[in-house]
């Protein structure tokens, strides 16, 4: 548990109230369980408005027991002050017995709390536990808003960068096919025409996969859920990359005995799967062999695809389902992707109140697991676990 | 004939590519680096006359690092810093302030894409003064 004091300052004209407020406090801790946090306080005293705002303006408090009849100006010319400053400070006046339309007006203006006199200190420590408990979760809230803000901030940079590297790939390219200085052959030229085809095709392919990605995050996308047979929708999967494995010389196989499913939204299903195969054999060796395995098993759906691929080291694994957190190695170079195909697999398993796991070894290839519930209604519509919900 | 040998590293092949074509089309020899470390390997064996560095590879900061090396090793090479992150930052390196110039240590900053002709001409001036 975090622990941490709050200053409080208590302002009031009769020295006795002064005395017991501050004795009921100094010893008293109140704790936010929702926050972890063990809070404390560290009091100071005013006789006066005039001695309060001075403290104020030295270094605000955190909380403040206001009375409202104070000799000079009055507890409620104080709160306006701190209205005014906009000044981060939790007010509980304190009011005369009966006062009721004291109470009324401060609240109204501004003031967290009121508290009638005379009170007892179980009955001040109420009050002050609940502004601590506002204070605490207000402050929280703040910072996560505040955290969300960076997260996206960083991600659009990045994304940024993403995009315009392919872009300066292909101009590159075209500049020196421009160039009069360079008069290149025919073999080179065929080249770096199908290099910037390449670059440009990676390009799309990272603008169709942010457009999955957003879907998925605004929790938007009108999703059909039907019971889903993942044993097609594979067969669909390995019929797409078929292409790109007969170029690598990669054999593909499925493994099912029986159909698989499931309650969902067929394309995001084929999400998950086009982008586990696609990569399969992407990072394979020439040669080698994915193996794509479905079955049921106790009320999920297990999907696996395993490859003979180039395998990651166990210290990248971490890193692996991050957004356009690619592996680089001598490996990996020449191979393209958008960084977000994997941290949207994970995305779709977490709407299935599901998850994605890897085991790889380097050199000897790769198996992803995804497990999704058959029975969810999945989140998207329920909200239960909106995809929203997710931390990016 | 003594040729001027150029290190350049960049981890996005084909500006790597791109790069080594037109400096070897100007009878450079082109020593390439894929990544920060390939580039330091390199530096242990190979003295280049000037060297050329992508700024964000496997380090945010690899360029930066990379041209402290080389100004450690060989005080006399020359570095070029090549970088894409000025629009997505708001950063602008291509015309960095003396008090920037002399922390980072690069001596020309080029925005990616790299234009033939700016960099045949930072090239030459950078080699032949």
């Amino acid at each position: 548990m975090a622990k941490e004091a709050l200053r409080i300052l208590v302002v009031d004209d009769e020295e006795g109230m002064r005395l017991a407020v501050e004795r009921a406090l100094r010893n008293f801790v109140c704790r936010v369980e929702e926050a972890d946090a063990e809070v404390s306080f560290r009091v100071e005293l005013s006789e006066s408005g005039e001695d309060a705002l001075a403290k104020i303006a030295a270094a605000p408090p955190e909380l403040m027991l206001l009375d409202y009849k104070l000799g000079g100006i009055t507890g409620i010319d104080v709160l306006n002050r701190i209205l005014e400053k906009r000044l981060d400070i939790l007010v509980v006046m304190i009011t005369a017995y009966a006062s009721l339309e004291t109470a009324v007006q401060a609240t109204k203006l501004g003031a967290y709390d009121f508290l009638a006199k005379p009170f007892t200190p179980e009955e001040m420590k109420t009050v002050v536990r609940k502004a601590v408990r506002h204070h605490i979760l207000q402050r929280q809230a703040r910072n996560l808003a505040e955290e969300r803000k960076k997260i996206r901030f960083q991600f659009l940079s990045v994304l940024a960068h993403e995009l315009k590297a392919p872009l300066a790939a292909v101009e590159g390219y075209l500049r020196i096919l421009q160039d009069e200085k360079l008069a290149s052959d025919p073999e080179s030229t065929r080249r770096m025409v199908e290099r910037s085809l390449v670059r440009l095709e990676g390009m799309s392919k990272l603008i169709f996969d942010l457009l999955d990605l957003t879907r998925i995050e605004s929790g938007q996308k009108q999703r059909t859920l039907k019971p889903v047979d993942a044993v097609e929708v594979a067969r669909r999967a390995i019929e797409t990359a078929q292409p790109a494995a007969r170029d690598k010389g990669v054999s593909i196989s499925l493994v099912a005995e029986a159909p698989v499913v499931l309650q969902a939204d067929p394309g995001e299903i084929e999400i998950i799967l086009n982008n586990l195969v696609s990569n399969a054999v992407k990072y394979n060796k020439a040669g080698g062999t994915v193996e794509v395995r479905c079955r049921a098993e106790a009320g999920q759906a297990v999907l696996q695809v395993a490859d003979s691929g180039i395998g990651i080291a166990p210290e990248d694994t971490g890193r692996l389902f991050l957004e356009f957190s690619r592996i680089k190695n001598e490996h990996t170079r020449n191979i393209l992707g958008s960084g977000l195909g994997l941290s949207i697999v994970k995305r779709l398993a977490h709407l299935y109140g599901g998850a994605v796991q890897v085991e790889s070894q380097p050199g000897v290839g790769s198996t992803f697991t995804v497990r999704l519930s058959t029975a969810t209604s999945p989140a998207g519509s329920s909200g239960e676990a909106r995809a929203s919900d997710i931390e990016i | 004939m003594n040729q001027k040998k150029i290190l350049i590293a960049d981890d996005d092949p084909d500006i790597l590519e791109q790069v080594s074509l037109l400096l070897k089309g100007e009878g450079y020899q082109v020593l390439g680096a894929h990544s920060q470390e390939e580039a330091e390997e390199a530096l242990l064996t190979a003295i280049p006359d000037l060297a050329i560095f992508d700024l964000m590879m496997e380090n945010k900061d690899s360029g930066f690092v990379l041209c402290h090396h080389v100004k450690r090793l060989y005080p006399e090479t020359p570095v070029i810093i090549l970088t894409a992150v000025a629009a997505a930052t708001g950063l602008n390196f291509s015309s960095p302030s003396p008090e920037v110039r002399s922390w980072i240590k690069a001596d020309t900053f080029l925005n990616k894409p790299v234009r033939p002709e700016q960099l045949r001409a930072e090239v030459h001036r950078l080699l032949d003064r």
